[in-house]
């Protein structure tokens, strides 16, 4: 094997060679006088360490050819599909959209194992008063967990099940754009490593908010976070463009807007929050980054600079992002209800609407984050009031959750059981927002433990359940064979008990008055905090059942049937796993994919499994 | 696998080109952000500074800037000829326009390079020139953007690889040109004449 082809070792030479030109070349020039900063050096080696990552892998080997006037090799962009059974394509630029599924889910997978370690390294700090790891260690693993989870809720559903199962869904045989969705995924590597390594580059103290100036004088881990969010920016905006365009012109025939899965809904909503708002916090951090390695002052209050501009661009994103993270998991919680419920999906078309409702007053409500900022005054009570309005959509959602389970025909296989899970995690989650939405209340709360429980309550129990939920609901068609129910309900109930004892005490701790992000504490919390750590470790050990249940019932499992859970969408009409191009001829849609309580009907016609 | 060509089969030109045209307008409404939150920040600072410019620092002259906007607008111009000839099959009409349209672009970046050295204030000169220059700068890593995809256009138009049916290409630039130069005309009146 020529080192020179498109692959994993050309891309790590490529990036390895980008560091070699970008770091070194500046380092040389400023041993030879120049006056450069460790920034710029760490920026530009960065930079070109990305570009030869990319190119190394391959994807820009059909569109350079292309741009010059070449002819295509068609054979070439045919194999870069990928051959059904081969294992090498899940390390190489493939650009078959359930090859990229698989990739992005496994690879947020891992991420979550290793910022879950960083959350027990933090628990390990808080089981006592006192400091183990130090106030700096503290601060740089309190925020990698952050950046890290961040990235989690952020691609592990749309980048992952979404890939896998919008192109299935909506009845077509890939993306718009595969060699574009292929790159979306390869952006992501290098950050990822990069913001794992920067304890290397001496950590960061700011938390995944980077508010300047700490954020402007933090050490150079910082600026590796920054550099590395821009990239998981940019990777997804590219993916949205991509979900969008497919969603709205290669749906198949009969698929109208009002028949498609509720899942599908609500990732178009998600990659339209993310094509609007990705590129506003881009900017903002663009704008920091330049603070720091070119010497602007955009956000240095001593030369005209504005901190508090950075926290409004930084939010009117971060809010917005919120949702990218919290309703392809609600979308994943209505999917899997009906199937399990026996029952059409509880006022579908009000479940849409909520879903587009939400994602256009999510725009409106940036600024209850900055309650205490000092921003100005007359704009508390306008958020305050879009804050509280934002309830009644994410309210329907439930609804139409707890509508379908009533009178249904229930059955508790694991999929479902993570859909109670939901509800009760979720439900307080969002009573216990209203507290931090209300002013008065807020100001009393803002960084306390509070905070910390409200948004592991709401994103563990929106993204994550959503995530577990979706991925033992659909393991048999990724990958063709069954999970252990066994262990999934073991999973289930070892999480939940465990999660819910984790996080429901912080409630307590934050209105006693215990903040977040500080590495040491007064001695009368001791007992809760030491309570919280245990029960966190709990959540771990876990989550290990379900990594072992995956990777076992992935290799010994037994084969799964094309329909296991007698469910209507489309992608239950292929094998399991779905062969390379997904529907032998494809599918006319006559209805919604809920029809279940009426023996005989069907929701479509055609696109039978090969 | 002999039936993998099925999907570029079935992707048909017409689909292709529906396809490529609203991923890019979607492109574009991405960037509109971008230049949105570039705009806030410019817009807040001015706003708590004291006067503006601050500190007694001076705008550059509007001459160049000016003769600058005017080779943008009528770059679009050029662009839209570009468009238009290909429609119909003119495809000597439209190198020559495409050509126009490069010459008119990098002109501007020429100018503008030379208006940055001879400005007399720098990236790092407080709020002004950190403004003044990342906006005009991002702006112009676009209009780079913009005339290397015109760039491909014309290396793809001479090896007759651009036609009246298929010109999806010419069309996509076109949209991203006009949008780098309505972003130029906000700039023009907000940093240097407003």
């Amino acid at each position: 094997m020529s080192i020179l082809k498109p692959g994993l070792l050309r891309a790590v030479l490529g990036a390895a060679a980008g560091v070699l030109i970008g770091a070194g070349g500046l380092t040389l020039a400023r041993g030879s006088g120049m006056d450069i900063r460790d920034g710029q050096i760490l920026a530009l080696g960065y930079l070109l360490a990305l570009l030869g990552f990319v190119v190394g892998i391959g994807a820009f080997r059909f569109w350079l050819p292309w741009a010059i006037g070449r002819p295509v090799d068609t054979t070439a962009e045919h194999a870069a599909h990928g051959t059904a059974g081969d294992w090498r394509r899940y390390f190489r630029f493939t650009t078959d959209h359930k090859v990229i599924g698989v990739q992005y889910l496994v690879s947020a997978f891992l991420l979550f194992l290793t910022a879950g370690t960083f959350a027990m390294l933090m628990r390990y700090e808080l089981a006592q008063p006192g400091l183990v790891l130090g106030k700096e260690g503290y601060n740089t693993v309190m925020s990698t967990h952050g950046a890290m989870m961040i990235t989690v809720a952020l691609i592990s559903i749309i980048g992952g099940l979404g890939n896998f199962l919008v192109p299935i869904m909506i009845g077509t045989r890939d993306m718009a754009f595969p060699k574009t969705n292929a790159l979306s995924y390869w952006l992501l590597p290098l950050p990822i490593l990069l913001v794992a390594i920067n304890p290397l580059l001496g950590g960061f103290d700011t938390g995944w908010t980077a508010y300047p100036p700490l954020s402007q004088q933090a050490n150079l881990g910082q600026q590796a976070y920054l550099m590395a969010f821009v990239t998981v920016g940019i990777s997804s905006i590219l993916s949205a463009i991509n979900f969008l365009v497919t969603v709205f012109r290669m749906r198949a025939p009969g698929m109208s807007l009002m028949r498609m899965p509720i899942f599908v809904w609500s990732l178009t909503v998600t990659a339209t929050l993310a094509l609007v708002a990705t590129s506003v916090v881009a900017g903002a951090f663009t704008m920091l980054l330049f603070d720091r390695v070119l010497g602007t002052s955009f956000f240095r209050p001593s030369r005209g600079g504005d901190v508090i501009l950075f926290q409004h661009l930084f939010w009117f994103y971060s809010h917005p992002a919120v949702y990218i993270m919290g309703l392809p998991g609600l979308g994943a919680i209505l999917e899997v209800v009906p199937v399990f419920a026996r029952k059409p999906l509880f006022a579908y078309p009000l479940a849409v609407l909520s879903f587009i409702t939400i994602g256009v007053l999510s725009f409106m409500v940036w600024a209850h984050h900055m309650f205490v900022s000092g921003m100005a005054e007359f704009f508390h009570i306008p958020i305050m009031l879009t804050t509280e309005l934002i309830s009644v959509p994410t309210g329907i959602v439930f609804l139409s959750a707890l509508g379908t389970i009533w009178m249904g025909k229930l059955h508790f296989k694991t999929p479902m059981l993570w859909v109670f899970g939901f509800i009760w995690a979720f439900l307080i989650g969002g009573i216990t927002g209203v507290y931090l939405a209300d002013v008065p209340t807020d100001i009393t709360l803002s960084d306390t433990y509070f905070v910390v429980a409200h948004f592991h309550y709401t994103i563990v129990g929106g993204t994550i359940y959503g995530l577990f939920a979706g991925s033992y609901y659909w393991f048999p068609k990724i990958t063709g064979r069954m999970y252990s129910e066994r262990l999934g309900k073991l999973h289930f109930w070892w999480f939940t008990l465990a999660f819910n004892a984790t996080f429901l005490p912080m409630f307590w701790l934050g209105i006693e008055g215990m903040r977040r992000r500080v590495a040491d504490y007064p001695p009368e919390f001791a007992g809760l905090n030491l309570w919280v750590s245990i029960a966190a470790f709990n959540i771990f050990l876990s989550v290990a059942v379900f990594v072992f249940n995956m990777i076992w019932s992935w290799a010994r499992g037994p084969r799964a049937a094309a329909n296991p859970w007698r469910a209507q969408t489309l992608e239950w009409r292929c094998s399991s796993p779905p062969p390379v191009e997904n529907f032998e001829d494809i599918p006319t849609v006559t209805d919604t994919p809920y029809q279940y309580g009426t023996p005989g009907t069907a929701a479509a016609e055609g696109g039978a499994a090969s | 696998m002999s039936t993998l060509g099925h999907i570029y089969a079935t992707q048909d030109a017409a689909a292709a080109r529906r396809n490529m045209l609203l991923g890019v307008k979607l492109g574009i409404l991405s960037e509109i952000m971008l230049f949105g939150a570039l705009f806030a920040a410019y817009f807040v600072i001015r706003s708590e500074s004291g006067g503006w410019p601050p500190h007694g620092q001076e705008r550059p002259e509007l001459i160049l800037p000016g003769l600058n906007t005017l080779l943008l607008v009528s770059s679009s111009v050029t662009m839209q000829w570009a468009v238009r000839a290909i429609g119909r099959g003119q495809l000597a009409t439209m190198r020559l326009a495409l050509r126009l349209t490069l010459l008119l672009g990098s002109t501007f970046i020429v100018i503008q390079g030379y208006e940055f050295a001879t400005n007399g204030f720098g990236l790092t000169d407080g709020t002004f020139g950190s403004t003044f220059y990342t906006l005009t700068g991002f702006h112009g890593a676009h209009v780079l953007a913009g005339l290397g995809l015109m760039a491909i256009v014309a290396i793809r138009a001479r090896r007759g690889l651009v036609s009246a049916e298929h010109h999806t290409m010419v069309e996509a630039a076109s949209y991203y040109w006009h949008f780098v130069d309505a972003v130029w005309v906000a700039l023009f009146s907000t940093l240097y004449v407003l």
